[in-house]
């Protein structure tokens, strides 16, 4: 069977079901959806798709989304993919939050979002710690892991001015270490 | 008219510092939102961000309900376009000039420098949310129970999730 043709209609359709499938975050289900299921993209191309939507700010998916859509179909693409990837889920997302707020007050959904909330919790700290265990040879760049830790979870400082701070120490580090 | 703009403005902000996705600038939305103005509160904080999370979806979606309890509606929809309109024109940008001659030497110095922060910041939500868990001996067990399990099994968390949920629905903390 030959690929789908990328149009904005099937750009929307293929992140829609990407965005509704995708329980705990939406990017492992990326590679299944458009590499194996579609063959737009192969491995390579989708992992240099990814390198560039992971460097810079933002919602990761999102900029993914965006370059994609915007590659093969122009900003009407980008546009469609994006709202294909947001619109469906958000609408789900958005009626379990109106829902929230008539049971909010009753003990036992306090008490089992409080649940969740810890098992979220291990799931984030899990994240966190299977990065870090990706990582090789960071040597000194990880002061700058800590000093962030540091002054977000225990000082509370603002984000912008320390990232203001450590972005470029960490870039700086980095490129000492690489010159070496 | 003033809320929206200025919730508008802080995650329009945190969009361009977004390194590593919405749940790394989850800290600074809890300082803006809970700590300095008071808008939501702890649980419903906390409740907002697993909400989205067990829903189908990018994990950005916690926005949605942080701008649905603020301000209805249009906050919603005020919350969810800033935190990915500044980013998106950065990505379309990058995407229009950029894309024929990438350098991956430094995209890789880029990211190698990126990671350690990224990594703090995701330890740092971490560290949020089990303050937003109502920490007790159950709920400590889980968070940790959730590591070790996904650390060394293939477990879909889905079922951590529900037992949490069970556990919780019960009075346990």
């Amino acid at each position: 069977m030959p690929p789908l043709p990328i149009t904005p209609a099937t750009l929307f359709r293929t992140f829609a079901r990407m965005g509704l499938i995708g329980f705990g975050g939406v990017l492992p289900w990326a590679r299944r959806v458009l590499v194996d299921e579609r063959g737009w993209l192969d491995d390579a191309e989708f992992a240099d798709l990814l390198s560039t939507g992971q460097i810079l700010p933002g919602p990761n998916i999102v900029n993914l989304a965006m370059m994609f859509g915007y590659r093969h179909a122009g900003l009407k693409g980008a546009l469609a993919a994006s709202f294909g990837l947001i619109g469906p889920p958000g609408l789900i997302v958005l009626a379990l939050g109106v829902g929230y707020r008539y049971v909010a007050d009753l003990p036992a959904i306090q008490g089992a979002l409080h649940g969740m909330t810890a098992v979220a919790a291990g799931l984030i700290i899990l994240t966190a710690i299977k990065l870090a265990l990706a990582q090789r040879g960071l040597g000194l760049a990880w002061l700058t892991g800590g000093a962030a830790f540091v002054a977000v979870a225990l000082l509370r400082w603002p984000l912008l001015p320390v990232l203001a701070v450590l972005i470029p120490l960490s870039l700086l580090i980095c490129l000492i270490g690489a010159r070496r | 008219m003033t809320l929206l703009l200025s919730l508008f403005g802080h995650f329009a902000q945190l969009s361009l510092i977004a390194f590593g996705g919405a749940s790394a600038v989850l800290p600074d939305m809890h300082r803006v939102l809970v700590t300095e103005h008071h808008w939501l509160s702890e649980s419903a904080f906390a409740a907002s961000y697993t909400i989205a999370q067990v829903a189908p979806g990018p994990n950005l979606l916690f926005v949605l309900l942080f701008g649905l309890q603020i301000a209805g509606l249009p906050g919603a929809l005020v919350a969810l376009l800033a935190m990915c309109l500044p980013s998106s024109l950065i990505a379309l940008a990058v995407e229009h000039y950029g894309h024929r001659h990438r350098e991956h030497r430094w995209h890789q110095l880029i990211r190698r420098a990126l990671a350690p922060l990224t990594i703090a910041l995701i330890l740092a939500t971490g560290v949020l949310l089990i303050n937003g868990s109502r920490p007790g001996i159950v709920s400590l067990t889980l968070t940790a129970a959730t590591v070790v399990i996904g650390l060394k099994t293939r477990f879909n968390p889905i079922w951590l999730i529900a037992a949490g949920a069970l556990l919780g629905a019960f009075g346990w903390r």
